[in-house]
């Protein structure tokens, strides 16, 4: 009973927004016109922001009353842009003084541009006509078919009733459907999933193609201005020891302590270097013992739990070191902690990090490069970054990265379901016995016409039967092969298409 | 008798150096072997009285050596080592102190430049004491400069205790701050009672005993 009022609350809640969609169809439809005539295009913005709110609206109620979880399927927006070395805004060939034009230039082709917009169009001048019929009418049947008796024809009584109870029985289907169309309009789509990811892959390769260049640059620099110069200055104190050997040996060998302390200095910078390119304890000793070695040196009490059965790959590895480091600097810079707890795990296929201290809190990846670095290095890997820093403390870090070569992570993809399963077995097992030996012999048989007919059951038919019973043997032989094939297929296919959704939710 | 080395090195010139170093000073180089089995082999057969060791050794390239050096101690408990390598960390420090038992001596391959030293660190480490890298005890000092009762340290004391850390014996730390060795003597006490340590004679009992001290302090 209280079921069925909170289904006819729900009903009646979407019907009435359906309604209330008609006068925001009539503002689409003039902003279409206007926009067609070249009137007022800026209107094209604004208008769409409010259909998108609409629709976001019907997504969020789609997911928590119908069950129809439906993401959110546009494009990532345009990054915002980015002024020239000379402080102008290039747009194609344009010049501009403020990112004003660039940015809205942008912005209405990334809306024009994405489907989604359209498909959102399309379900917003559908939806009073849908939420009407689908919601509305069999509301308005019940309460006619209750009213009836009562009002103007007591004899109808029965008729009321029988109405007022289809109505009843009805609503609950109809709105699982109006669910499944509202899903159907604005739900991502392959295309858009598949878009997204695009646009994403480039961006963070970009990024990973930039910052590996810059830091190429940072070796190069340093060898050439550190160990480089050294070994330099090195040689010629040597040359000079060559000639003083003889003539005087005590400067000789006063120049040859200072060629060893160079050397050594020159070894320390190199140290230091190969330190941050790839530490020695990480290519020694895997990520474990690396974060127990950074957190020794931490001037913080570190505390380091490892549960690792496996050795991530050396870049994943190395990125998870690096982000670790810069973690820990962080809470000993600006977080004023005294107390780190540090916990390295595999959940789920994704090596998750949680670096957890007891400063003073505050922490905003918008503000700290620290931690935009961070991300950029994680982002390489699809890996993120999730900050809880309420002001005051803790700050909680937590890194997840997904793991290639995880033992598990490939039966985390479900087996077929039971019915499946029998399905795929019958193909794979019967298939054979329609396809040969009552298909394909017999045809070779009757074609080649020798009189055989052993068990071949369409030869022991008249004849007018024998050809059509072969070609349904023929038919039925393949389409079981087809089908043991098919559902696995197609299986995988839906499981990468969750795989690929579920990637573009940790992309938002 | 001159004192039985075996040596683990696998860049060739390094190793070939280390060789006449050591026989230059008097050791008798039983074994120069490259990889980490044939260490292990060389440490358990021939008991050397003590051992140079890289920590990075073919085949793996990973720190073979150190797990060498650190098997055989455990089959033959107080074997001396002193490990060399291209990086010090505290890390693989608290690894060999662990077992508590002395002869272990951690070292940058750099020292090797400075003969004098790095002989007097072998010869301290064939004796069963301690000869820990400069680098490895600043690291420890700063890693626990903020917490008590290293705080409570004078900076002269903070001196004589990494000294005293990398196993130099009083007479060395004032040769080496140009103090009187009643005054380091003096130090050390101070250094001890701030510390909550007993006093002791032993050279490598104090380096031991502040070493897992501060590295207790750390844990708690």
């Amino acid at each position: 009973m209280r079921r069925h009022a909170v289904i006819f609350g729900r009903a009646a809640g979407l019907g009435a927004l359906a309604l209330l969609d008609i006068p925001l169809l009539v503002l689409t439809l003039l902003t279409a016109v206007t926009t067609t005539l070249g009137l007022i295009f800026f209107c094209f913005i604004p208008v769409n922001r409010l259909v998108r709110r609409r629709t976001m609206l019907a997504r969020r109620l789609a997911g928590r009353w119908l069950g129809a979880e439906t993401a959110p399927p546009y494009l990532p927006p345009p990054p915002p842009p980015r002024p020239q070395p000379d402080g102008w805004y290039r747009y194609e060939r344009q010049l501009y003084k403020t990112p004003w034009w660039p940015a809205w230039n942008d912005r209405w082709k990334w809306m024009f541009a994405d489907p989604a917009t359209w498909r959102d169009l399309a379900w917003l001048w559908l939806n009073p006509l849908a939420g009407g019929s689908l919601l509305l009418l069999p509301l308005a049947a019940v309460w006619y078919g209750l009213t009836l008796p009562w009002t103007w024809a007591p004899q109808a009584a029965p008729l009321g009733l029988a109405v007022a109870a289809a109505g009843v029985a009805a609503v609950p289907w109809l709105l699982r459907l109006y669910g499944w169309w509202t899903h159907l309009c604005l739900a991502p789509t392959v295309r858009s999933i598949l878009a997204g990811r695009l646009q994403r892959l480039d961006q963070v390769r970009q990024e990973a193609v930039d910052s590996q260049a810059a830091e190429l640059r940072r070796i190069e620099r340093d060898l050439h201005d550190g160990a480089q110069a050294r070994l330099v200055a090195m040689g010629m104190t040597l040359g000079a020891v060559e000639e003083l050997v003889d003539r005087d040996p005590a400067a000789a060998k006063a120049l040859l302590a200072k060629a060893r302390d160079a050397s050594s200095v020159a070894l320390t910078e190199l140290r230091d270097l190969v330190r941050g390119i790839h530490p020695p304890v990480l290519a020694e000793r895997g990520l474990g013992d690396a974060v127990r070695a950074l957190a020794l040196d931490s001037p913080l009490k570190v505390s380091v739990t490892v549960d690792l059965k496996i050795r991530p790959e050396s870049p994943v590895e190395s990125a998870v070191y690096f982000s670790v480091s810069e973690l820990l600097t962080n809470a000993a810079r600006h977080g004023g902690a005294d107390r780190v707890w540090i916990d390295i795990g595999i959940r789920g296929g994704a090596l998750r990090v949680t670096v957890t201290d007891d400063g003073s809190g505050g922490a905003d990846p918008s503000r700290g490069s620290g931690l935009r670095g961070v991300e950029r290095r994680l982002a390489a890997f699809d890996g993120v970054l999730a900050l809880n820093s309420p002001p005051g403390g803790p700050t909680t870090a937590t890194i997840d990265l997904p793991l290639a070569r995880v033992p598990g992570a490939e039966r985390e993809k479900p087996p077929l379901t039971k019915r499946q399963g029998v399905v795929v077995a019958l193909g794979w097992g019967l298939g054979w016995l329609p396809l040969f030996p009552q298909g394909l012999v017999p045809m070779f048989l009757k074609i080649f016409g020798t009189g055989e007919k052993s068990w071949f059951l369409a030869l022991h038919l008249p004849s007018p039967w024998q050809w059509p019973l072969i070609v349904l043997n023929i038919t039925m032989g393949l389409a079981l092969y087809g089908m043991a094939m098919a559902i696995p297929v197609a299986h995988s296919r839906r499981h990468l298409m969750s795989r690929a959704g579920a990637l573009l939710e940790t992309d938002r | 008798m001159s004192p039985r080395v075996v040596i683990a090195e696998d860049l060739h010139l390094l190793r070939e150096g280390l060789v006449h170093l050591l026989q230059a000073h008097g050791f008798e180089v039983v074994a120069a072997v490259e990889t980490g089995p044939e260490l292990l082999r060389a440490l358990v057969g021939e008991r050397p009285d003590v051992a140079v060791v890289d920590v990075r050794l073919p085949p793996t390239f990973t720190d073979e050596g150190l797990q060498a050096a650190l098997a055989a101690r455990r089959e033959v408990p107080g074997l001396p080592v002193l490990v060399l390598s291209q990086h010090v960390e505290q890390l693989y420090a608290r690894e060999l102190l662990a077992d508590g038992s002395g002869g272990i001596g951690y070292l940058l391959k750099d020292r090797v430049f400075n003969s004098g030293q790095f002989v007097d660190a072998v010869r301290r480490v064939a004796d069963g004491g301690t000869a820990m890298d400069p680098e490895v005890i600043a690291k420890l000092l700063a890693s626990n400069a903020r917490h008590e009762p290293l705080g409570a340290l004078t900076p002269r004391e903070r001196e004589v205790l990494s000294l005293m850390a990398e196993g130099r014996s009083n007479a060395a730390i004032s040769q080496r701050l140009y103090l009187s060795e009643s005054a380091v003597g003096k130090h050390t006490a101070s250094i001890f009672g701030k510390l909550g340590l007993g006093p002791s004679d032993d050279d490598n009992r104090r380096v031991l005993a502040v070493l897992a001290y501060l590295d207790a302090a750390r844990e708690s």
